[in-house]
């Protein structure tokens, strides 16, 4: 969207002002289901950090929305902490595990750390159903979790936790966008488009990029966190490999190296998947390939690029402003 | 010398025994020079010299197997690459190494990463610290900007850009890290006549304006012989000459390493 500032602006608040009103005006499952798009909007932006501004294409990320899903369900049932507390922890829990992720990983380029991802989200399900943590897992049955009481009587539960959800996506996005548009953002893209440059401009690679690792995981874990509060349960089976392919799905319907295309990613999550079984029951997966097929072939920046190609010619300005890093595509 | 103490007399940068080989393959055999605070001093010889390989030891991104380097006080090969850039050695890439999908500007930002501090939490939460010095690094970006003549492109991503536009974002780059010591890999190549005379004024330019000591790798010999107050010859790993332009011009064995024995 390269608009001017103020234009901007305006669009932003106007946006959040729709964000704001949308569960008074929309029943109870669609309320649900938007709270799950901005619990899947966090989620893509964390993978979009790693894999879309920092290169490294990540597919594990469904490892740490499940740690950030039972870190919640764990607490809540076991320490006594209100569901608000348990947030911070979930995030510096899956902070420190995706940077500890992030040292090995830092040996693997490409399509090998492609793999080595892969491999943790292939595992995931399976660890948690281990014998010896089942006393707080659950093993194969999983935690039920409370719906959180809204704080006021004038709103339900439903409504409070898609406000609640709402305030994160906000302060996840705020951070993440300071983060992106500065000198780290800058550092972190550096290193995608040329590492060895990166480094001789006195970026340190490795920390950067394993830091890096720990923000997307933190990132992917408060979406886990939120993400359990809204479908109260938690099972392995909630965090297939699938889930984990979900957000690079996301990232590239959305726009690669986009800050707005994470809200686009999390709406093609959550609602292409029903709708392709509205057209076909026989096979809504048939219909969901072709719908991401027509995305990558019509969009290949992503909505968030299509958005900001009509901007500029709406607005007829060329150049991009200066905090904005241009949507990019994958190279492995 | 203790880390982080400036030893102001005597060479910025002395190389002293460095040898470099890959497997059985000798690309740098016991080199040696100095070069004084303020020379522009031109590494010369023909391809496969080891010019690069030297640079490349100079930029830590290759190992030598002996010998020291002394940067302004420093041991450079007790520190890691990504330190380079802090201590005050800005470089150009012989194959342009710019972030293709930046703008020109973010490019030269880059280049000031060394220049400014803040990290990852203090990003986030954009303190007034971060604020502050992004505002010094546009500034200083701007500047950098008008100097190289790179305003009409300010704001364009690197890729389609010319060839000879991308050497200057390159060289805007280097100094934006507030180099003392520029090392410069082939500016020269793939510039026309015309385009060269304008190097040579930059760099003339940009050495008094900043004040800097500089390195240049370069096969185009004009050049080299008419913007050098010193240079050194390598052929096949070895130091085979280092003086003034016209004491090196007429060694024997460069005129030998050039136009060959019988010459």
């Amino acid at each position: 969207m390269t608009v001017t500032p103020n234009v901007r602006l305006i669009g932003l608040f106007a946006v959040l002002a729709l964000a704001i009103a949308l569960p008074f005006f929309v029943g109870g499952y669609r309320v649900f289901q938007f709270t799950m798009v901005l619990d899947y909007a966090i989620a893509v932006f964390g993978a979009n950090i790693l894999t879309g501004y920092n290169g490294q294409i990540a597919l594990g990320n469904g490892a740490f929305y499940a740690i950030g899903a039972y870190t919640v369900a764990i607490l809540m049932n076991h320490s006594g902490l209100p569901y608000w507390a348990t947030l911070p922890i979930a995030a510096a829990i899956c902070f420190v595990a995706g940077f500890l992720f992030g040292l090995p990983a830092l040996r693997l380029e490409g399509p090998y750390l492609a793999l080595a991802t892969f491999a943790l989200a292939v595992a995931t399900p399976q660890l948690l159903k281990f014998h010896g943590i089942e006393k707080w897992t659950g093993g194969v049955q999983g935690i039920l979790l409370d719906k959180p009481d809204a704080p006021f009587a004038a709103i339900n539960s439903d409504q409070w936790l898609y406000l609640f959800c709402l305030i994160v996506t906000v302060i996840m996005f705020v951070l993440g966008y300071n983060l992106l548009r500065g000198r780290t953002g800058r550092a972190i893209v550096a290193i995608r488009d040329h590492p060895m440059a990166a480094s001789s401009m006195g970026i340190d690679t490795s920390l950067y990029k394993s830091l890096t690792f720990g923000v997307s995981a933190m990132f992917t874990g408060i979406a886990g966190a939120l993400g359990a509060l809204a479908t109260q349960f938690v099972s392995p089976d909630s965090f297939t490999l699938f889930l984990s392919i979900s957000f690079i799905v996301g990232v590239v319907v959305g726009g690669v190296a986009t800050v707005s295309g994470a809200f686009f990613g999390a709406i093609f999550i959550e609602f292409v998947p029903p709708f392709a079984d509205q057209i076909s029951k026989a096979a809504p997966w048939a219909i969901y390939g072709v719908l991401l097929i027509f995305c990558v072939y019509a969009m290949p920046t992503g909505v968030a690029g299509l958005f900001r190609l009509l901007g500029r010619m709406i607005f007829r300005r060329q150049p991009p402003s200066s905090s904005e890093i241009s949507p990019a595509r994958l190279t492995p | 010398m203790p880390d982080g103490i400036t030893n102001n007399t005597g060479p910025l940068l002395a190389i002293r025994g460095i040898s470099v080989r890959f497997g059985g393959i000798v690309a740098l055999n016991d080199v040696s020079f100095e070069i004084e605070r303020g020379q522009i001093c031109g590494l010369i010889g023909p391809n496969g010299a080891g010019k690069t390989t030297l640079f490349n030891c100079l930029s830590r991104l290759y190992e030598p197997q002996t010998g020291t380097i002394t940067f302004d006080g420093h041991e450079l090969l007790s520190q890691p690459r990504h330190r380079m850039a802090g201590l005050g050695i800005g470089r150009t890439f012989q194959n342009l190494a710019l972030f293709r999908t930046m703008t020109v500007r973010h490019n030269i930002m880059v280049g000031g990463h060394s220049t400014t501090r803040g990290g990852f939490i203090a990003n986030a939460l954009r303190l007034p610290i971060v604020a502050r010095e992004e505002a010094r690094l546009v500034e200083r970006t701007n500047a950098l900007i008008e100097t190289l003549d790179l305003g009409a492109v300010a704001d364009t991503p690197i890729q389609g850009l010319p060839f000879g536009t991308q050497k200057r974002v390159e060289l805007a780059r280097a100094l934006a890290c507030e180099p003392k010591l520029l090392l410069l890999d082939e500016p020269a190549g793939g510039l026309n006549s015309e385009e060269v005379e304008k190097l040579r004024a930059l760099i003339l330019m940009v050495r008094e304006r900043y004040g800097l000591t500089v390195l240049l790798v370069e096969h185009h010999m004009n050049l080299v012989m008419r913007v050098s107050d010193k240079v050194v010859a390598l052929d096949f790993g070895r130091k085979i000459a280092d003086g003034t332009p016209e004491e090196v011009r007429n060694a024997p064995d460069v005129i030998r390493a050039y136009l060959g024995a019988d010459a």
